[in-house]
């Protein structure tokens, strides 16, 4: 059993057949983390019991009980998403010694697939980042050039899917924290309509824009977990009833006469050369396969960063007011020798406990909801973004599908951009609108520059997942198969 | 408007977002803070008369569960996550 190329299907066949165990397969996973992550810091945990767990696996299939589509397949989870007994701390001092009580329901809907799970993976704290270097517990390194970031904020999942410690890996995405990542670090991820799955357990930052999903070595794996993770969930009413299709099954890569748009605002502006390149030999690659190429017109996308800082940045404000020290996370030790008033003893726990990066952003939104900015800040972006989702929907009109890169440059270096915010920020460009308009959107690995992975962007009209794989398996298909890449990430 | 902001409005928004922040950061916030409200400001050359704000960017329809009680977690389970305890109770400083 090849580990490090077999999708999800041919593991759970050969796991049935009793070619290879959930034990085996497990430990060649544990095997990988303990020898390369010290070089990547992807993971906050790694799950002791994971090798109880595979066993319990292999007596199942041994009594020859029926097993789940994922049986056996090894997933690491963004830290953002409670995981029963096991800890969950969003990359933050504030939540370091959290460890929930339940699964979030998209945890459980994959541990009901059977599928098992390897660890924790490290983020931005409370994923308010786009590099990954904001944890509380450092750094994660990307795997094709360890001075450089893997991207964020899901930038665990990211790397460690890119060196193949976990068979797949989930990650959230509020303004990009999935494809730019993906991007980044070479591998395949997809951002869901808003409402397709279940926020129930995962740790809100901006409730209005928070969707989870998977990142992949191939398309093929992200259609069959999207199968499993989608779907409407009694603990989350902002779930939609849309049927959930076999997205896997569904796949297909003929893409003739289809119609690609691409945003005019931006193709004529991409800023880095080799990202210009590449995104036109993708729209070369596009025609070859028969499809037909419309420029769309999508102004506001232009005003997407403000748009999304602020109003993300408001909701993360309120949102993150529950961490105050009383029912769980981080209390001050102050509390202990000195007599604090209320007011102390919330300021100390969450001066405390709270990154430099998630108060900036908690303070900015504080001042965009606060009376007599909140007009002018925060529902002045509400409005717009009802302005950009429109234009989406008037775009979508003219094409099927609309593609264009993930980000303005491949990976940067660490330190590059941690303390300058507005510079980072503005790194999102081509991701958050998707967001705001609640669109499907992910990143498929397309060509290379300066040694390093990038990705082409698909986003999709609501609820057209199905659209945005097909697309991503089209432009895959392309692509030298994993096996044959002459190029492999450093840490591998 | 926004660059209107200074260390006192710091202060005050760090108050009312009940977070200690030092003169040091502050003194670091600041003009990040300045410089990103600047930027942001140019969402104010839109005209948006007569739009209403987007809260949920899906229509979704709301839908209504039978109100059944079920025991998801126990407060034993619950509690195992509290800084601080007293039997069944979270413990906190004395508050009037």
């Amino acid at each position: 059993m090849d580990f490090l190329q077999s999708d999800f299907v041919t593991l759970t066949q050969a796991l049935k057949n009793k070619e290879v165990s959930a034990v085996e397969t497990a430990q060649f996973f544990l095997r990988r983390v303990e020898s390369l992550d010290q070089q990547l810091n992807s993971f906050t945990h790694v799950n002791k019991e994971l090798l109880t767990q595979a066993e319990e696996l292999d007596q199942k299939i041994s009594r020859k009980e029926a097993v789940g589509p994922l049986a056996g397949v090894i997933f690491g989870i963004k830290d953002m998403l409670c995981t029963k007994g096991m800890p969950t701390t969003a990359g933050s001092k504030m939540l370091q010694n959290f460890v929930p009580p339940y699964d979030a329901t998209l945890v459980a809907r994959l541990k009901k697939a059977d599928a098992l799970i390897i660890g924790k993976m490290n983020q931005d704290e409370f994923a308010m980042g786009s590099s990954s270097e904001t944890s509380t517990y450092g750094p994660v390194k990307n795997p094709w050039d360890t001075t450089r970031v893997p991207g964020g904020s899901s930038g665990g999942s990211a790397a460690a899917q890119a060196s193949r410690l976990a068979m797949g890996t989930i990650g959230t995405d509020t303004g990009g924290s999935i494809r730019q990542p993906a991007s980044f670090c070479g591998v395949v991820g997809v951002k869901p309509t808003y409402g397709r799955v279940s926020r129930y357990g995962i740790i809100a930052y901006a409730s209005s824009l928070d969707q989870a999903g998977p990142l992949t070595s191939n398309v093929k794996d992200a259609a069959l977990t999207l199968e499993i993770i989608c779907g409407q969930d009694k603990y989350d009413s902002t779930t939609s009833d849309h049927v959930v299709e076999s997205f896997s099954q569904n796949l297909n890569a003929d893409i003739k006469g289809k119609k690609i748009g691409v945003i005019k605002e931006f193709i004529h502006d991409i800023p880095d050369a080799s990202i210009a390149k590449n995104f036109n030999v993708a729209v070369e690659t596009a025609k070859d396969l028969g499809a037909e190429i419309v420029e769309v017109s999508i102004p506001l996308t232009q005003y997407a960063v403000p748009m999304y800082y602020l109003i993300s940045a408001s909701e993360a404000s309120s949102n993150l007011a529950r961490y105050d020290g009383v029912k769980y996370g981080y209390r001050t030790p102050k509390d202990q020798s000195a007599q604090l008033s209320l007011d102390e003893f919330y300021c100390f726990s969450r001066g405390e406990g709270f990154g430099a990066e998630v108060k900036r952003r908690i303070m900015l939104g504080t001042y965009a909801l606060s009376s007599g900015y909140s007009d002018a800040f925060y529902l002045k972006a509400c409005k717009v973004r009802r302005l950009l989702r429109q234009q989406f929907i008037d775009a979508f009109k003219k094409c099927d599908i609309i593609m264009g890169p993930v980000t303005t440059t491949p990976a940067f270096k660490l330190n590059d951009k941690v303390d300058n915010p507005l510079k980072m920020y503005l790194n999102d460009i081509f991701t958050t609108s998707t967001n705001l308009a609640g669109l499907p959107g992910m990143s498929v690995p397309f060509g290379m520059a300066q040694q390093l992975p990038i990705g082409i962007q698909l986003t999709a009209p609501h609820f057209h997942e199905q659209v945005l794989l097909n697309f991503a398996y089209a432009l895959e298909n392309t692509q030298p198969a994993l096996e044959t890449r002459k190029l492999r990430p450093h840490v591998y | 408007m926004a660059h209107e902001i200074n260390e006192n409005i710091i202060k005050q928004i760090a108050h009312l977002a009940k977070l200690t922040v030092t003169d040091e950061e502050i003194a670091y916030y600041l003009p990040q803070i300045q410089k990103v409200l600047s930027h942001f400001s140019e969402l104010n050359d839109l005209d948006t008369n007569n739009i209403e704000p987007l809260i949920t960017p899906v229509d979704l329809k709301g839908y209504l569960r039978s109100d059944i009680v079920e025991k998801v977690i126990s407060t034993d389970e619950l509690l195992q996550t509290a800084p601080d305890k007293v039997g069944a109770l979270f413990k906190v400083p004395p508050v009037i």
